[in-house]
């Protein structure tokens, strides 16, 4: 990785320096996110799935384990990094979101997919126990879930 | 119980069950299982960043000499770092001793840059609040070795030495557990809950593997680890006395195990639990 | 501003792909310290990807995402030569933006 990556600190726009806020005159036009939707705190705080499914107006979605396809590890050596990939085959996908059953907060990530962006995404959650990883993808406006057990082990001495 | 504890007492099981097929079948399932968990999370190393950090340290003017380590001799001459590791640990005319990298840091840290040697071995592993400069030097350094074959040279009849004391470190057994590191890994088919234990004494393989994955980032501390902290952690768990930072001991030990690593390709800085 | 980010974009048959990796501790707010005192949480909420002024993905992360987060996706066109710049903000207000040159 290291070769062909850019090295992002040479290439770094300076968001947070102070001489730009001050000729741009404030830190809401260099605010990364500030053209982004409002964080779904209540969906992001939710303890059950259902909650967050709630929160995100996905009530009830439809259990589709061959139109959305989850990929998770079997087995997690640590539930510090939990590698997840969701894809979807199903056309106009909106929104892909990532849950973990058992975690405190079960919402982990919400990605929202503008037309030409691929219903695909990977990352890394955290998984305090072995838990089920929820995969929830809107389509077409309407919602679409499925899910798979990671078991998480206690890590050995060694390695 | 503590973690150790458990550890011990798990792996004493692991030795006893491994011998029915049952055991083993099951093993080898969950091992492939494991493998491919570290499969996924293989691209995208932290690891990145502390080289970075160490890349910019090697660069950077620094210490009471307010010099850089660009000339550093790691030896493959001043300043050359490109596939230094994987010839190391070597001897070295200067100091007239049989050096691993971090102690050849050590070195350069203290004569070009001027830094007092306690300064830096008061500290040397970094922490979550606590960057370490020698730690992520080593970081940048090995780096620069990912791709090439391990070429550890016994001529020099000091090197040939330290291997033979590495060799008997190895086999020691002391401490109230009278444990040594061949306890653990000098056996085949063996494990600690779910880590398959690399034989160390008789499988070039594992050798091999074990040693060309370090230094690393392990995902469970957030932190690139050092091979000096490696082998710490493993005196830790045979409760040993913790080795004094880039002492003798421990640079004969690495010299056993690198050598024995040698033709193997250089994988690191790798990414462990 | 926070710690720079690695970013890697390839095209390859007209899609984009582009894997990153922040710098960012991502603490769940329910660790404690040795002392045993909450450590407050601290995590990346938003992230933003633009391609040619557009954006191409939006995420929002909770506290579960990893500590130095890694993400992969990808979208239809995009050559070599061209920028994608990545972008995060977190919970206190902290942000963090890096431009990618996009590799053949």
């Amino acid at each position: 990785m290291s070769k062909e990556i850019d090295l992002g600190r040479r290439k770094a726009l300076s968001t947070g320096g102070i001489g730009l806020l001050a000729l741009f005159g404030g830190a809401s036009l260099l605010r990364p996110g500030a053209a982004l939707a409002e964080w779904n705190k209540p969906a992001f705080t939710s303890k059950a799935v259902d909650e967050a499914l709630s929160s995100l107006g996905a009530a009830n979605p439809e259990e589709n384990s061959t139109l959305i396809r989850l990929t998770v590890p079997e087995i997690a050596e640590n539930g510090s990094v939990v590698p997840v990939g969701i894809s979807s085959s199903l056309p106009n996908v909106e929104q892909i979101a990532i849950m973990v059953d058992k975690n405190p907060n079960v919402l982990a990530a919400v990605f929202n997919i503008p037309a030409g962006t691929a219903a695909e995404v990977t990352t890394r959650v955290k998984m305090g126990k072995t838990a089920h990883v929820v995969a929830l993808v809107k389509a077409d406006g309407k919602y679409y879930r499925t899910s798979k057990e990671v078991k998480v082990t206690a890590g050995g001495c060694g390695g | 119980m503590n973690t150790n504890q458990i550890c011990r007492a798990v792996m004493v099981l692991a030795l006893s069950t491994s011998l029915t097929a049952v055991a083993e079948e099951k093993a080898v399932t969950d091992s492939e299982r494991i493998e491919q968990y570290r499969e996924m999370i293989s691209d995208g190393n932290p690891a990145e960043f502390d080289e970075m950090r160490g890349e910019e340290l090697w660069k950077t003017p620094g210490g009471p000499k307010n010099a850089s380590l660009e000339k550093c001799d790691l030896g493959k001459g001043k300043g050359v770092v490109k596939g230094a590791y994987a010839e190391m640990p070597r001897y070295f005319k200067d100091t007239k001793k049989v050096q691993d990298l971090e102690s050849r840091l050590l070195t350069c840290m203290t004569t070009l840059q001027g830094i007092p040697e306690e300064q830096i071995t008061a500290k040397p592993f970094a922490s979550t609040n606590k960057e370490s400069d020698i730690s992520s030097l080593t970081t940048y350094v090995v780096g620069q070795s990912k791709g090439m074959k391990m070429k550890v040279s016994t001529k020099h009849p000091k090197v040939k030495e330290a291997y033979e004391i590495g060799k008997r470190i190895f086999n020691y057994r002391a401490g109230p557990y009278d444990f040594a590191c061949s306890t653990c890994h000098a056996t085949s088919g063996v494990r600690i809950r779910m880590q398959d234990l690399p034989n160390m004494r008789s499988s070039k393989k594992d050798a091999q593997t074990a040693y060309t994955g370090w230094p690393a980032y392990r995902v469970s501390q957030g932190l690139t680890r050092s091979f000096q902290w490696r082998l710490n952690d493993c005196f830790r768990q045979q409760r040993f006395p913790e080795p004094k930072y880039a002492s003798e001991a421990t640079i004969a030990l690495t010299t056993f195990l690198a050598v024995n690593a040698n033709g193997a390709e250089y994988v690191g800085p790798g990414l462990k639990r | 501003m926070g710690k720079p980010m690695k970013i890697r974009a390839s095209v390859k048959e007209g899609m984009t792909e582009v894997k990153i990796l922040m710098q960012h501790e991502m603490e769940t707010g329910l660790r404690k310290d040795a002392d045993g005192a909450l450590i407050p949480a601290w995590f990346i909420t938003e992230v933003k990807a633009e391609y040619q002024g557009r954006v191409v993905l939006d995420a929002q992360f909770g506290q579960s995402i990893s500590k130095n987060p890694y993400l992969m996706f990808s979208f239809k066109g995009g050559s070599a030569g061209e920028k994608v710049k990545i972008s995060w903000v977190d919970n206190k207000g902290d942000s963090r933006s890096d431009e990618v040159t996009i590799s053949a």
